[in-house]
């Protein structure tokens, strides 16, 4: 594969290639499946599963090795749609996304599912605005872009800025879920699984930059997307839920509805003394808002979601990776089926697993029990001595009450294949591909930075006389530097994961949203304004999270710490027209770049080697 | 028909299949889910409707527009003769 790689007959045999891989992995957890009924214990099967993805993910960068300039920013340009959408969902899907989702809507119920509206719909931004343009532009980076159609050093250094700041708030959280998975599944402490992880995630991508990440990203969806799907689909036949869960989980929704109020779910009094991160269900599911301030928190959510969706680097970039503008906007379509297949799966598994535990017909429910036999289940008594689930007999009755079970939503994903009472290989194929999903999303963010700066702060800016030779060994090495960062700030465990990565969609979105759309869509936007938009939407967000986070502010009509965006977005958008308007018009030659790029056909504006 | 009222034709039909298609977007994303609750009230297929469509119809409504709006450009692209060569 090494020396093809660059060559058409690889990309030929790509389906094949990935075929064979799909095959290999379902023999390999066969072959788990029968070492289990041998006797091999449940920790040596975790440990293999994620020691051979990660072995496989390592083979693949580094076969993928390259000294090219094109092949190591943009793959060389000739990843098929299809494979390239698949590069994507995994460069989107996060370890929140896959670990931390279902239960997050399990807690949270219609409110949560904000987030699974915001995380899709995105798409549809990026392929009407912006992703065929900036194909056809021919950029390496986003900063570039906005470098090259504004003018001057300014623009593109904000743009650095603003990618840097919101790519490593995401990024800290993916180094922060590999360190947390390999610290469970491989039985070391937190603090070296976050350095095991970052090591992971540097075999995949130094060598061979977007090319590598490329090829890691497809077989890593692979992975994730048997890890999530699997468990579901067997659970729910082996339970009697339907053959496929997703298309009718509608009664189990009613049915919950019932439990709940059976359960007395919002009349319990709250139960003190559960340890941090763990919750009891307090929230209906299905309920949804019903005042507009709590609607209007819904849709901001929404919005600050997919604004941020369309202006993340890490996502853009992977559509300057295919071979035409076509195949750009063909694969926006694959991308946006492939987190599909993940996102709307996990509402049912959410439904299935809280059907699970509150239904005391089934031979699962544990809620009503008595505690005693409740706590004498294997699966209660793994996680609770991993902290992850905790039971308090508030009231001393004996009886395990709605109110009186803790637990951490990541459980939801996690011990679904304990809860029903799957074999452990299961739960070893979960680990994996949380460990892709974490990886993929680490590797993409990860080169976004280094080479927004390799590309955009020293090549462009600092040196721009620099050989090829030196500007990749560059880019590696601000690759391992940024790494070795975002392991050190993830090994402090400063935010909860999903904070942190809503803060990267605001800032994505306050900072680079407006300057990139106006610059396909608006002739008249102009350096200036893109200055003042770019700065002063990124500087209001910023102002906005530090005062209700810190500085002790109410947030403005519900708009609170997730929602910045909000704040920046307006700011942004203001500042850009005012400002553009009250200077000069773009110069006649930017202008022609503008009309250049809405059309497909046609050279690239940046030739392939810039 | 010349290179530049091609172009314009082009960009024309781009920005109006833009509208259109940001259009379902903005109701599927915003304006559906702000009346989830009375939705709620509708039974589809055993779901309360504001939350299928939180859970699932919105999202199958965003992949099928996006299918839909590839193919549309591209058949802009084709007509006005600036498509990409195949």
């Amino acid at each position: 594969m090494a020396n093809n790689t660059g060559g058409s007959t690889f990309i030929e045999n790509l389906p094949k290639i990935y075929g064979l891989y799909t095959g290999g992995f379902l023999v390999f957890i066969l072959l788990m499946a029968i070492l289990e009924q041998m006797g091999v214990s449940a920790d040596t099967i975790g440990i293999l599963f994620v020691a051979f993805t990660i072995v496989i993910y390592a083979g693949i960068g580094f076969l993928s090795r390259t000294m090219a300039v094109d092949a190591y920013y943009v793959a060389g340009r000739q990843v098929p749609a299809v494979f390239n959408g698949m590069a994507t969902a995994a460069d989107w899907m996060s370890g929140a996304s896959f670990v931390a989702m279902a239960g997050g809507i399990y807690f949270g119920g219609h409110g949560y599912l904000a987030f699974v509206v915001g995380w899709t719909g995105g798409y549809i931004l990026v392929a009407s605005l912006m992703a065929p343009y900036l194909r056809k532009f021919g950029c390496y980076t986003v900063p570039d872009f906005i470098g090259t159609r504004y003018g001057g050093n300014l623009p593109r250094f904000l743009g650095v800025i603003v990618l840097a700041v919101a790519s490593f708030t995401y990024v800290t959280a993916q180094i922060n879920a590999t360190g947390t998975i390999a610290a469970r599944a491989l039985q070391i402490p937190f603090e070296v699984g976050v350095w095991f992880g970052l090591l992971g995630i540097l075999l995949c991508s130094m060598l061979g930059g977007m090319r590598a990440v490329t090829w890691t990203q497809v077989a890593q969806y692979i992975v994730l997307i048997i890890a999530y799907l699997v468990p579901v689909f067997w659970m729910s036949n082996k339970n009697g839920f339907g053959l496929i869960p997703q298309f009718v989980y509608g009664d189990a929704v009613q049915r919950i509805t019932e439990l709940e109020s059976l359960h007395g779910l919002g009349t319990l009094p709250a139960v003190e003394g559960a340890k941090g991160g763990l919750r009891a269900l307090t929230v209906p599911f299905v309920d949804a808002h019903t005042n507009a301030l709590a609607a209007w928190k819904f849709v901001t959510l929404v919005a600050c979601m997919m604004l941020g969706t369309a202006s993340l680097p890490h996502i853009l970039m992977r559509y300057f990776t295919t071979p035409s503008v076509r195949a750009a906007r063909q694969s926006v379509a694959w991308s946006l089926f492939f987190i599909f297949l993940l996102y709307f799966t996990a509402p049912a598994l959410a439904t299935f697993t809280k059907l699970q535990i509150l239904d005391p017909t089934l031979a699962t429910g544990i809620i009503g029990k008595p505690i005693e036999s409740v706590m004498a289940l294997e699966w209660i008594q793994k996680w609770a001595n991993v902290d992850f689930l905790q039971i308090i007999d508030g009231n001393n009755d004996g009886i395990l009450q709605l109110n009186e079970f803790f637990m951490r939503g990541d459980i939801v994903v996690l011990a679904t294949p304990e809860i029903a009472g799957l074999p452990y290989v299961i739960s070893g194929l979960v680990a994996a591909g949380g460990m892709a999903a974490a990886m993929s999303t680490a590797d993409g963010l990860l080169l976004a930075i280094a080479n927004a700066l390799s590309h955009d702060l020293y090549y462009k800016i600092i040196d721009p006389e620099a050989e090829t030779k030196k500007r990749l060994l560059v880019a590696r090495f601000l690759l391992l530097l940024i790494g070795a960062a975002g392991a050190f700030v993830a090994s402090l465990k400063l935010t909860s994961i999903l904070g942190a990565v809503a803060w990267a969609f605001d800032f994505a979105c306050s900072g680079l949203f407006f300057p990139i759309v106006l610059g396909i869509w608006w002739k008249r936007a102009n350096r200036a304004g893109a200055i003042a938009g770019m700065a002063g939407g990124f500087l209001a967000g910023t102002w906005y999270l530090y005062m209700v986070r810190w500085g002790g502010m109410d947030p403005w009509i519900g708009i609170d710490h997730l929602r910045f965006g909000m704040i920046g977005m307006p700011v942004s958008l203001i500042l850009m027209i005012v400002v553009s308007l009250m200077t000069k018009e773009p110069d006649a030659e930017t202008q022609a770049m503008v009309d250049e790029i809405r059309v497909p056909s046609g050279e690239t504006v940046l030739g392939s080697s810039h | 028909m010349n290179d530049m009222s091609k172009r314009e034709e082009h960009w024309r039909r781009t920005k109006s299949l833009m509208f259109v298609t940001l259009t379902i977007w903005f109701i599927f994303s915003f304006v559906v889910h702000w009346f989830a609750d009375g939705l709620n009230s509708v039974t589809f297929f055993g779901w309360p409707l504001g939350f299928y469509m939180a859970a699932q119809g919105s999202e199958i409504v965003f992949v099928l527009t996006l299918f839909w709006f590839v193919r549309a450009q591209d058949k802009i692209d084709r007509d006005c003769g600036l498509a990409e060569e195949d």
